[in-house]
């Protein structure tokens, strides 16, 4: 998983997602924007949604298939590599 | 300049709809230009549809932004969005300035009352009559003269070509866009791609050559217009806005334009759409159900019109705006707003911006 | 405590995309129907579940009732069997006052299996049998006729039995309204409805009582029906000078528009439709216009069905999965798709959440458990994250819902009654196996496999 183009994002809490290096933006929801710190910080998935699971309710069963269908967005948004 | 309409004794907080100002500019900007003109010293609010209406990032022009719902969303989402705003900031009137939003006002015009806000619209029969589908049959048995017209809500019935119907024609949507179609297979086309952004039914119509006008009109609701200005467009875009105009005085088209308000007994803010052919006669194109981009060539005529709509939406008793000083025009000039994306961002994630 | 989980999205900003109400909910959630709540109904009778309110539906009628009688008092109902023709919401409309109006023999057999005199049945309609026509004459129910053959036909019965049918004329004529229903009926323009009329007169075996028209559906123009009244008053005032016979009643139809929102149109339904008082001024204009009215005072008769019925009836349906689509839209499959809820293919069908949501909304396409491209419930609406199990509802959907249904591939689900005090009555069990196959008859050399 690679995720040097999220480095790059310039975030704010409120779900604004800038990419300075293509000029697009973003918006995310709360949990978008969680996960995406997550990862910036190097987090695997399996640690995200165990980070999730103990914030949110959800079962981890749940918040997998959420995260599986988030990372797909993210790759077809070319901001993430799987 | 004329002092009256003055709305500097009123604390008032003003929402005005259509802040895009681009190659297709929306009334919004010039109405609120008119309001401060008049003195007007509250809050002036936006409501959008898009976090990329350009009038909201014009410096010292609106106060706060919100993003509405697009009118197809109905009754419900609009009022539960006007709901959230007025906790955070007051609206004392609002003047719609888009055609597809109209009705949306006009049918929830008691509801927006117990919220405390005001309108200065035309009632509802009112505001049908002037439909583009309506305007053929309603107009021409008043003495009124509207070109030929034609529903059509199924491809088939496009006129071929022969017959009544013969080509160039212009295509219309019920709210917006019209094109002039040379032959069926370009109509064809066109009825497509109308009706994907405005439903049915499309509106052929047969062209008159002549000369076009176009008057911005405030009626009393009475039958009789508290304001009119009439120009002649001077620039006319490839998609055919009128870029720049003049203010004109004609007889018969002033004469024209009260029959028409009087047969329709209109309230408050409209365009009338005119085509004068080469024996000087008029011919009704359009009624448009509000400002046109180009109110303020009103203003500088001496007729701040949008400022009357607001004492007309406060229940002011109305004088009649004085007449329209010929020979002053305008001719808009198109310029680059510099913002931070953060601004944009903002509005897009958090549906608001207050700036003041 | 744990926060609320709503699954993560992204997308990307572009301008025409930008209308976002970021972190507030315009979308209002229902979550009862006449005070019972949704779960509860689900809970009971299973999902997903038609429901109806008895209180909506008897206030509508009065309603119509009311209003029109302020503008002319002389106001017959008569329920359109094929808006609806479930037992007991038939049976609510036959006691506030309808008369039944039927287009078909099995039709006219379910009003007068519910117990209608045939004297208060219109019988509709451009295709009634030879023995259909028989039972109906002998009976005594009112025939609207919609072309020669039939008349002949009904003449030829007449003279058989030796029975005087009550019958009114079907007419056709422009109202301004596109397309004109040409194809029902006699045309006023052209003179055809008055030589009808003289043909029917002329063999002496009926007793026209009645003119009748029905312009179309879903009007959104109530100028038209004052065209229509119009040229029904008039054609009543020419028979009346010129041969004499002044009908008992004009019957303006239906076609009133319901709240739904076409799905050809930009504007919703409460904006675009006319209220029952629009239409209902129209039509008292061209009755208080006209002379013939003024000096016979005709019953006026509406055959409305779905602006009485379709704000009454919803549809409660189940989540059974989602997934996101290459568009970047959302799509939920529910449990309830075209088969039950037809209706999707005419109008942006209102979807709700069954509770409050927080966060942001994702555009999401709503379709039905049938394995057919076309089963969509609803295009794209800006939508909360909704978890599998969970419940929407679909409304309006009392119209046309539960004639139009179809089979496939489904057991047709359960239908409900909430009565006015607030209590779920069944008015229709969930079909099982036995009430699909019952009728077929497989041959014996068939049966070993």
């Amino acid at each position: 998983m690679n995720t040097e183009r999220i480095k790059n994002l310039a975030m704010n809490d409120n779900g604004f997602i800038f990419d300075p290096s293509s000029g697009y933006s973003y918006s995310a929801n709360e949990l978008g924007i969680y996960i995406l710190r997550l990862l910036n910080e190097g987090q695997s998935k399996e640690a995200i949604i165990a980070a999730i699971a103990t914030e949110y309710e959800a079962t981890p069963d749940n918040i997998s298939s959420d995260i599986d269908h988030y990372f797909l967005m993210l790759e077809s948004l070319d901001l993430l590599e799987l | 300049m004329s002092s009256y309409p003055s709305l500097a004794a009123y604390d008032i907080n003003i929402a005005v709809s259509g802040l895009k100002t681009g190659d297709n500019p929306q009334p919004g900007v010039p109405v609120i230009r008119s309001l401060k003109t008049a003195g007007f010293a509250g809050k002036s609010i936006a409501l959008v549809y898009d976090s990329m209406e350009s009038g909201i990032y014009v410096e010292d022009l609106v106060d706060a932004a919100f993003l509405l719902p697009y009118p197809s969303a109905g009754a419900d989402a609009f009022l539960n969005r006007i709901d959230q705003i007025l906790q955070i900031m007051r609206i004392d009137v609002i003047i719609p300035t888009l055609d597809a939003e109209i009705m949306q006002y006009i049918r929830l015009e008691k509801e927006l009352q117990k919220r405390g806000i005001k309108t200065f619209l035309p009632s509802e029969e009112c505001f049908l009559l002037r439909d583009k589908t309506k305007l053929a049959s309603y107009f021409p048995p008043m003495g009124i003269s509207v070109p030929d017209t034609l529903l059509v809500s199924d491809i088939d019935n496009i006129p071929s070509g022969g017959g009544d119907y013969e080509y160039p024609l212009m295509v219309k949507g019920r709210y917006y866009e019209a094109f002039k179609a040379y032959n069926a297979i370009e109509a064809q086309q066109y009825f497509h791609s109308i009706v994907e952004r405005w439903g049915l039914p499309i509106i052929f119509q047969k062209m008159v050559s002549g000369e076009e006008y176009n008057i911005v009109i405030v009626g009393d609701g009475e039958g009789g217009m508290l304001g009119m200005v009439a120009q002649k467009k001077l620039v006319i875009t490839d998609k055919g806005k009128g870029f720049g105009g003049v203010v004109v005085k004609n007889v018969a088209l002033e004469d024209f334009a009260r029959r028409t308000i009087d047969a329709l007994k209109w309230r408050g803010a409209c365009e009338l759409e005119v085509m004068m052919d080469s024996n000087g006669n008029c011919h009704l194109i359009e009624i448009n159900p509000r400002f046109p981009a180009w109110v303020r060539l009103a203003e500088g005529a001496g007729q701040n019109q949008p400022a009357l709509t607001v004492l007309g939406a406060l229940g002011e008793p109305l004088k009649s705006l004085p007449e329209a000083k010929t020979g002053t025009m305008f001719i808009r000039h198109a310029e680059d707003i510099i913002a931070d994306i953060s601004q944009m961002g903002n509005l897009t994630v958090q549906s608001q911006i207050i700036k003041r | 405590m744990k926060k609320e989980y709503i699954a993560p999205n992204i997308e990307r900003n572009y301008a025409g995309n930008l209308n976002k109400y970021g972190a507030k909910s315009v979308v209002r959630h229902i979550d009862n129907i006449d005070g019972v709540p949704v779960k509860e109904l689900l809970g009971k009778y299973g999902s997903p579940l038609i429901v109806f309110s008895e209180n909506t539906l008897r206030k509508r009628y009065r309603r119509l009732q009311d209003t029109m009688n302020m503008h002319y008092p002389h106001l017959q109902q008569a329920w359109s069997y094929k808006t609806n023709y479930l037992g007991a919401i038939c049976s609510i409309y036959h006691q506030e006052g309808a008369w039944a109006e039927v287009v078909s023999g099995m039709e006219y057999d379910m009003a007068r299996a519910l117990g209608m005199p045939a004297s208060q049945i219109i019988f509709n309609g451009p295709g009634k049998r030879e023995h259909e026509l028989q039972k109906a004459i002998t009976e005594g129910a009112k025939l609207h006729i919609d072309h020669l053959d039939e008349l002949y036909l009904i003449e030829k019965i007449a003279k058989k039995e030796e029975e005087t049918p009550q019958v009114a004329i079907r007419v056709n004529m422009e109202t301004g309204i596109h397309p004109a229903w040409s194809r029902f009926g006699f045309n006023y323009e052209n003179g055809e409805a008055f030589r009808a009329i003289q043909r029917l007169l002329s063999g002496a075996t009926m007793n026209l009582i009645g003119l009748h028209t029905h312009i179309g559906t879903f009007i959104l123009d109530a100028r038209a029906y004052y065209y229509a009244a119009k040229a029904l008053l008039d054609l009543a005032q020419k028979v009346y000078e010129e041969l004499g016979i002044a009908v008992e009643y004009i019957d303006l139809g239906g076609g009133f528009a319901s709240q739904n929102t076409l799905l050809g149109s930009y504007t919703p339904g409460e904006f675009a439709s006319p209220s029952l008082e629009q239409y209902a001024a129209a039509i008292g204009e061209a009755f208080n216009e006209s002379p013939f009215a003024a000096q016979h005072k005709p019953m006026l008769i509406l055959e409305t069905g779905r602006a009485l019925i379709d704000e009454a009836g919803s549809t409660l349906s189940t989540v059974l999965g989602k997934k996101n689509l290459p568009t970047g839209e959302r799509a939920v499959i529910l449990d309830a798709g075209v088969n039950t809820t037809i209706t999707a293919w005419w109008y942006k069908l209102k979807v709700s959440p069954t509770r409050a949501f927080p966060g942001a909304y994702q555009n999401t396409v709503f379709y039905g458990p049938l394995c057919m491209n076309i089963d969509v419930i609803r295009a794209a609406v800006p939508f909360p994250d909704l978890h599998t199990g969970e419940a929407v509802v679909l409304s309006p959907t009392g119209a046309y819902n539960n004639t139009q249904w179809m089979q496939f591939i489904e057991y047709r689900p359960a239908i409900v009654l909430i009565s006015e005090s607030g209590n779920p009555e069944l008015i229709r069990q969930r079909e099982n196996l036995e009430d699909v196959i019952v009728r077929e008859q497989i041959p014996n050399r068939l049966k070993d496999f």
